[in-house]
């Protein structure tokens, strides 16, 4: 267990080694920050002086090094269009993008697992075959028509919900919260419906069919033949066996429903990182780039670590094949 | 006299397809007694297993219990609810399945199994339910039954998880279990032990047992009585000892002569020529009288006398075979 743990933790290093070689490569190969930093009124010695201060006339396997060093202490260096330092903006936009993550994610989750149950054990129902057919469209539909559509229904059409922006925001010691107003949770409801979707379909059909598939087993059969309700059969004995596929495909989809709300953000309007990420491509904000890449890969490593502990926490055989290899 | 534990009349499970409607069990009788073995043989798809579960309850659907009765302890079950049925299963029937590798959760303590099914039938605290739960275990021969609690399934061995499987299926002291090849799964060397065990605890507790089984000598060593069954009829009802030594229906005495002996001096064994008919295709009159060497032209055309109507009537045969005294 302890030599698994280690195992993983030292191929996460790697991975992000990786990953930050791939983001460090970005300031040496997408055009000379210098160029676009000076204006066109610039000097040699300008461009020397700015050159050395940003210690891009140093070997490149030291400027790696340094700029692992400064990535490991949090340092992104500055943003070239905004002028401040890259760990400031990313604080500053991160609350709002975990905030609606967060909502889509928990969404997701609930409504995934919950339909996913229903419709296997409703197998025959005619509601059961109507969310699965409506599940198709979640899942075949892209990120930013889902967004319009909603915009289009409830905030031009109904006019119920806001269809831009995060509503006003309250500041709890650096991070800035939607959730304590009103306009701030109802400013979440269709951003969150929009990330989450897609998820929450893909979910419930994972549910769904292991659910199918394990409910043919032995051991509920025998758990019925012992006379057990059907809440504990369902629940209990059922669902449990279903967790170790779907927490994998779940804590991939967790990763990706904050790498992936750049569409969801710029559709809103939604101030978080995914909108930050977006602008800094137009730019060639390079330094902001490397600093998400790099979050985001942190970010699936540790999901992917967090599902390897989790399966063994949920089945109890690999703990005795993990000791024999 | 005490009624039966169990009393079958007349009981007929369709299949409806498509097809047609197939009747893998067709018009069958019997009875079991307190403390009474009773045997079921038969080849792969002769019914017996579903004889079984029709008794419990736990017919897959569409096949449903179509016409007859099922009285257990004097209570007509077979017409109860959902609800109703679940309360018997367990407390009232227990079953002992198959396979004893897939018929326990792998992700749940075998202790937490155990609690669980007690706890569903009888009013018992936590504390009460695990005593009764480690006594369970120890009747069945795991030694340091306390410990064993916290085991999971895969730490077991093929033979105690059968006996965990039977401990489980004993908990609720039902009066009637039903074991649909309990052995068969099994090493021949546990086999024996598996079958001295569940002979034991019946005999101490007086349950009636339903043992079903396509293995001649798991029938010789444990039953009182057995009952052939081919194409889903009975086809002879009787002593153990009568039926093995002088059969009387032609097809239990085939299956007699198919059974190897050690005995010195052992003639070939015969077989019975052709196949079982399938569900959809079972010939007019006597079912085996295409395979019968005794059938004359009364057997492919009125189907032989039903078991039961005549108390002598051991076999659903109209030319019983006889044996010299």
């Amino acid at each position: 267990m302890l030599a698994f743990l280690i195992r993983r933790l030292l191929q996460s290093v790697v991975v992000l080694l990786v990953v930050g070689a791939v983001s460090f490569g970005m300031f040496r190969f997408i055009g000379d920050p210098v160029n676009n930093m000076l204006g066109q009124e610039r000097t040699q010695a300008d461009i020397a002086e700015l050159r050395d201060r940003l210690g891009l006339d140093r070997p490149v396997v030291v400027q790696y090094a340094v700029f692992l060093r400064n990535a490991v202490q949090g340092d992104f260096g500055t943003s070239y269009r905004q002028g401040r330092p890259v760990s400031d903006i990313i604080a500053e936009r991160a609350p709002a993008t975990l905030e609606l993550a967060a909502v889509s994610g928990v969404m997701a989750l609930v409504f995934g697992i919950g339909l996913g149950v229903i419709t296997a054990i409703k197998r025959q129902s005619w509601w059961s075959s109507a969310i699965m057919t409506l599940s198709l469209v979640g899942v075949s539909l892209p990120t930013f028509l889902i967004g319009i559509l909603l915009i289009y229904v409830f905030s031009v059409q109904l006019e119920w919900l806001p269809s831009f922006g995060r509503g006003e925001t309250v500041s709890l010691g650096g991070w800035t919260t939607g959730f304590l107003t009103q306009s701030g949770i109802t400013a979440l409801i269709l951003p969150a419906i929009t990330l989450g979707l897609y998820q929450m379909t893909l979910i419930m059909r994972i549910v769904r069919s292991e659910m199918l598939e394990v409910l043919r087993q032995d051991y509920i059969r025998f758990a019925r033949a012992r006379g057990l309700r059907d809440r504990s059969i369902n629940f209990r004995h059922a669902l449990k066996n279903t967790l170790v596929p779907v927490i994998t495909v779940t804590g991939l989809q967790m990763g990706s429903i904050i790498a992936f709300s750049i569409i969801t953000e710029t559709v809103f309007q939604w101030p978080g990182l995914g909108l930050l990420f977006i602008n800094a491509v137009q730019f060639v904000d390079i330094p902001v780039m490397a600093a998400y890449l790099m979050l985001i890969s942190v970010l699936f490593v540790s999901i992917n670590l967090v599902v390897d502990l989790l399966y063994f926490a949920i089945d109890p055989r690999l703990s005795v094949e993990g000791a024999k290899t | 006299m005490t009624p039966p534990v169990l009393s079958v009349r007349n009981l007929v499970v369709a299949i409806p397809s498509r097809a047609g409607v197939s009747r893998p069990v067709n018009n069958i009788s019997y009875d079991i007694a307190q403390g009474e073995i009773l045997g079921v043989v038969g080849e792969s798809g002769a019914g017996k297993s579903m004889a079984g579960n029709a008794v419990i309850g736990l017919l897959d659907r569409p096949a449903h219990i179509a016409s007859g009765e099922v009285w257990l302890n004097g209570r007509r079950i077979d017409n109860l609810g959902p609800e109703e049925l679940r309360r018997i299963r367990g407390r009232q029937i227990g079953m002992v399945f198959q396979d004893p590798l897939t018929s326990l959760n792998p992700l749940l303590r075998i202790g937490d199994q155990l609690t669980e099914t007690i706890r569903e039938h009888l009013p018992m605290t936590a504390a009460q339910a695990r005593d009764r739960a480690v006594a369970a275990l120890e009747e069945v021969g795991i030694p340091a039954a306390a410990e064993r609690l916290n085991s999971y399934p895969h730490e077991f061995s093929g033979g105690m998880r059968q006996r965990v499987v039977i401990a489980l299926a004993l908990c609720a002291e039902p009066s009637l279990v039903i074991a649909d090849e309990p052995t068969t799964a099994l090493d021949v060397s546990v086999q024996a032990q598996i079958i001295a065990l569940l002979k034991r605890l019946c005999r101490d507790r007086g349950t009636a047992v339903m043992l079903v089984t396509h293995d001649m000598g798991v029938i010789a060593e444990a039953a009182d009585r057995v009952a052939v069954m081919y194409a889903g009829r009975l086809a002879e009802l009787g002593p153990v000892r009568s039926v093995i030594n002088t059969p009387r229906h032609p097809y239990a005495d085939g299956l007699m002569g198919a059974m190897p002996s050690l005995a010195v001096g052992q003639r070939r064994l015969r077989q019975i020529p052709g196949a079982m008919p399938r569900p959809m295709n079972i010939p007019s009159g006597c079912a085996f009288s295409p395979r019968c060497p005794r059938a004359a032209d009364k057997c492919r055309i009125d189907p032989p006398p039903t078991l039961g109507d005549d108390p002598k009537g051991r076999a659903a045969c109209w030319f019983p075979m006889e044996h010299p005294a």
